[in-house]
């Protein structure tokens, strides 16, 4: 099958690979460039393990086309820290308790940081809104709930 | 926020606990949040195959013919397996502790017995060259009438659902077609209540849906080893039963895991370690097998439904005196650990209650459903909630506040439970306390000055009853399953059966292949010789084919359990279910 090369800046730095036609983003950034913050949960855009942030805004990575990335600036979890710092939102991921298994943090922190780049004050029902299309299966929402609330609160959550 | 009720039980405990009530970070969170956590998925390979099944479209149906021919042929197909693949194409889950027969293979070959039981697994470049390559395959099938119901799958007549088991219930021991509980006389009891309050409750099979799909990664490593990278909640159990299936020493297996994105108890049943790493020793590359969403809620092994009748005897005070449950545990198609979910479930009978006469009748049955598995506290769970609902009905019909009937039938320290065993650290009644005051609901003085440590194990309260026990549910006994009592033991003393040695299956350390030996020795001479169970054979005959004639005489009932006579597989296989502990 014939490849298609694709560019994009990831996390900040270029990079480029070929992708079959169809392939979505979750696949090319985990199997074609060894990203594996997002997950794949259920490939049908509704478990949101997969989220990812293209140009600042929120995409189900496994719905998008690689091909479609052209150019443009992906994010996922593994970009949030800045070198051995946490990002605020990490740090208050932490403090609250707010990962049991771990396999929807990535998605949860990413739908957070969009978030809180639109709006750095956010109640808690814009926050309930903003990771609506993120399932914890371990049900741990309020933990997350709280540690959103708490990053918008510091200090240094502008930055996000 | 955290609340520690130190005044309760304060001298049961030393209070010097340096962790529990403080914050403590856990050591996995950096992880979580930097999403450098690895799950089994989240590992580079270069030339990494992708494995999919083929899986049955019927819940019940005899395979005709299989043809992988065209499949075999399909672009980036590497290899197509079939049962014939599988070196030990039959197992049961618990056989690691010789519990069990093996009853469930790891691709189809003669029937499938559930929709969705994998049949052909194909392995391929792609996912995509594997998905289009599974259309390929043509597997004829001849459809088999099913049965979807516990208790009609119970029934004389009805399709034989696994053939290991042709009575369609799992053979306890190979000697009993269900778990059994007799304390006291519940008969007698019912006769003489006030009451008998009877209900039915049905639970559902329910799916843990984890974010994470099952799946496994397993590719060939240095020293003719094989590293696997899996999804299992148990790692060392998903080791043997992948070392016993592929006829492997244990030690060329490496298995990496224990970071699970969710399991709930629906990644014990190693549904993808085997075929996956089967596939990494024929083709000699990594072979990646994960579920898809579909593939999981459809096919990956759900908590098992239960059906349960309760009976209570009760006196207008409230007091129960009795209280009889009959429970059918539906396993699916194949055991997997249905056989100890209704062993739980017998253990937790009558739940937390002094309640003098006690009896249940546990089964587990197999339908044409897909195989149930682990999920947070199966066989208690299901069995609870059947109780508490009953005992509002109770509350109800003695129009009693429910919060009071629950103190009233509490258990308390000392109370001999219906297994035989004195509680200890009980605390129903301060539960039950503190829930009515945060839920601001009225206790009387009476319901309030109650305490689990008080009072209990006085007078009957700490004996065992004289007790009513019967031949029911012994297998070759099909005339007595329904037959009254018959033998009433003495007040305080245990019947332990006189039953046939477990022996050990023998070389599980990697030497000797896992091979499928009896699991028990033959039934000791003085008894007379019992009819082989066609366990294995073809039988679409109805079942009860392995039933013999009602010719052995009950054991003679021991006067006292000698050491000797404590073999029974209930007390030797109770370690592992923590149910007997010296």
């Amino acid at each position: 099958m014939a490849k298609h090369p694709v560019q994009f800046r990831l996390n900040g730095s270029d990079r480029a690979t070929f992708v079959d036609g169809a392939e979505n983003l979750l696949n090319t950034l985990r199997r074609g460039l060894g990203d594996f913050a997002p997950k794949y949960g259920c490939g049908q855009g509704t478990c949101g393990v997969c989220t990812v942030l293209v140009d600042g805004e929120p995409h189900l990575s496994c719905l998008t086309l690689a091909v479609a990335c052209e150019g443009r600036h992906v994010e996922t979890a593994s970009g949030m820290a800045d070198g051995p710092d946490f990002h605020p939102l990490q740090a208050a991921f932490m403090d609250h308790f707010a990962a049991q298994c771990g396999f929807c943090t990535p998605g949860m922190l990413t739908a957070a940081r969009a978030l809180l780049a639109k709006n750095p004050n956010p109640t808690r029902d814009e926050v309930v809104e903003a990771i609506s299309g993120n399932i914890c299966r371990c049900t741990g929402y309020e933990p997350i709930i709280a540690a959103i609330l708490a990053a918008a609160g510091s200090s240094g959550a502008r930055r996000a | 926020m955290l609340e520690m009720r130190k005044d309760l039980f304060a001298d049961e405990r030393d209070d010097n606990l340096n962790e529990v009530g403080k914050g403590s970070q856990r050591q996995d969170m950096p992880g979580h949040v930097t999403a450098r956590t690895r799950f089994f998925d989240d590992h580079a390979f270069d030339g990494l195959l992708h494995l999919k099944v083929v899986r049955s479209p019927h819940a019940h149906a005899r395979i005709r013919s299989i043809d992988i021919a065209a499949a075999a042929r399909a672009p980036g197909v590497k290899r197509v397996l079939r049962g014939a693949d599988v070196p030990v194409n039959k197992n049961t889950l618990l056989s690691l502790i010789n519990f069990g027969k093996d009853d469930e293979p790891t691709l189809a070959v003669s029937k499938v017995c559930y929709k969705g039981e994998p049949v052909v697994a194909i392995i391929a470049d792609t996912e995509a060259q594997a998905h289009a390559a599974r259309k390929l395959v043509r597997v004829e099938y001849e459809p088999l009438k099913p049965v979807f119901d516990v208790e009609e799958a119970l029934k004389p007549g009805a399709p034989v659902v696994n053939e290991t088991y042709p009575g369609n219930y799992f053979e306890y021991h190979e000697r009993f077609d269900h778990q059994k509980l007799r304390f006291g006389d519940v008969d007698a009891a019912f006769a003489r209540a006030d009451q008998v309050v009877e209900a039915r409750y049905q639970m559902s099979p329910i799916e843990h849906a984890p974010t994470e799909t099952n799946g496994t990664i397993a590719a060939p490593e240095h020293n003719d080893r094989y590293v696997v990278h899996s999804c299992a909640q148990g790692l060392f159990f998903s080791l043997g039963t992948t070392a016993k299936i592929l006829n492997l020493e244990s030690n060329r297996l490496h298995f990496i895991g224990g970071t699970v994105g969710g399991g709930f108890g629906g990644k014990v049943d190693s549904l993808t370690e085997p075929l996956a790493v089967l596939g990494a020793m024929l083709t000699g590359r990594p072979v990646r097998y994960v579920l898809d969403r579909e593939e999981e809620m459809l096919t990956g092994s759900p908590r098992g439904a239960e059906r349960i009748y309760v009976k209570d005897g009760v006196m207008r005070d409230g007091r129960i005196v009795a209280r009889h449950i009959r429970s059918y545990f539906d396993a699916g198609a194949y055991t997997r650990l249905s056989s100890y979910a209704a062993i739980k479930c017998t253990a937790h009978i009558p739940g937390p209650y002094s309640i003098p006469n006690v009896s249940s009748d546990v089964y587990v049955a197999y339908t044409n459903r897909c195989p149930s598995t682990a999920m947070r506290g199966f066989g208690v769970t299901a069995v609870d909630f059947a109780i508490e609902v009953h005992m509002d009905r109770v509350a109800e019909a003695v129009n009693m506040d429910p919060m009071e009937l629950r103190i009233l039938n509490a258990y308390r320290d000392g109370d001999m439970k219906a297994h035989r065993r004195v509680a200890k650290n009980t605390a129903l009644i301060e539960c039950v306390q503190v829930a009515a005051e945060k839920a601001g609901w009225p206790l009387s003085d009476t319901a309030r000055r109650q305490t689990s440590v008080a009072s209990g194990g006085a007078g009957e309260r700490g004996q065992i009853p004289a007790t009513v026990i019967d031949q029911r549910g012994q297998i070759g006994r099909p005339d007595t399953r329904t037959g009254g009592p018959t033998q009433t033991l003495p007040a305080g003393t245990t019947r332990i059966a006189l039953s046939k040695e477990p022996v050990m299956e023998g070389a599980r350390d990697g030497r000797a292949a896992p091979t499928q030996v009896p699991r028990y020795e033959p039934a000791p001479r003085h008894e007379p010789a019992r009819a082989q169970p066609p366990a294995y054979a073809p039988q679409p005959a109805p079942p009860a084919p392995s039933y013999q004639p009602a010719s052995p005489p009950p054991a003679p009932p021991a006067p006292a359990p000698s050491p000797a006579h404590t073999q029974h597989g209930a007390v030797r296989f109770s370690s592992v279910f923590g149910t007997r502990r010296r």
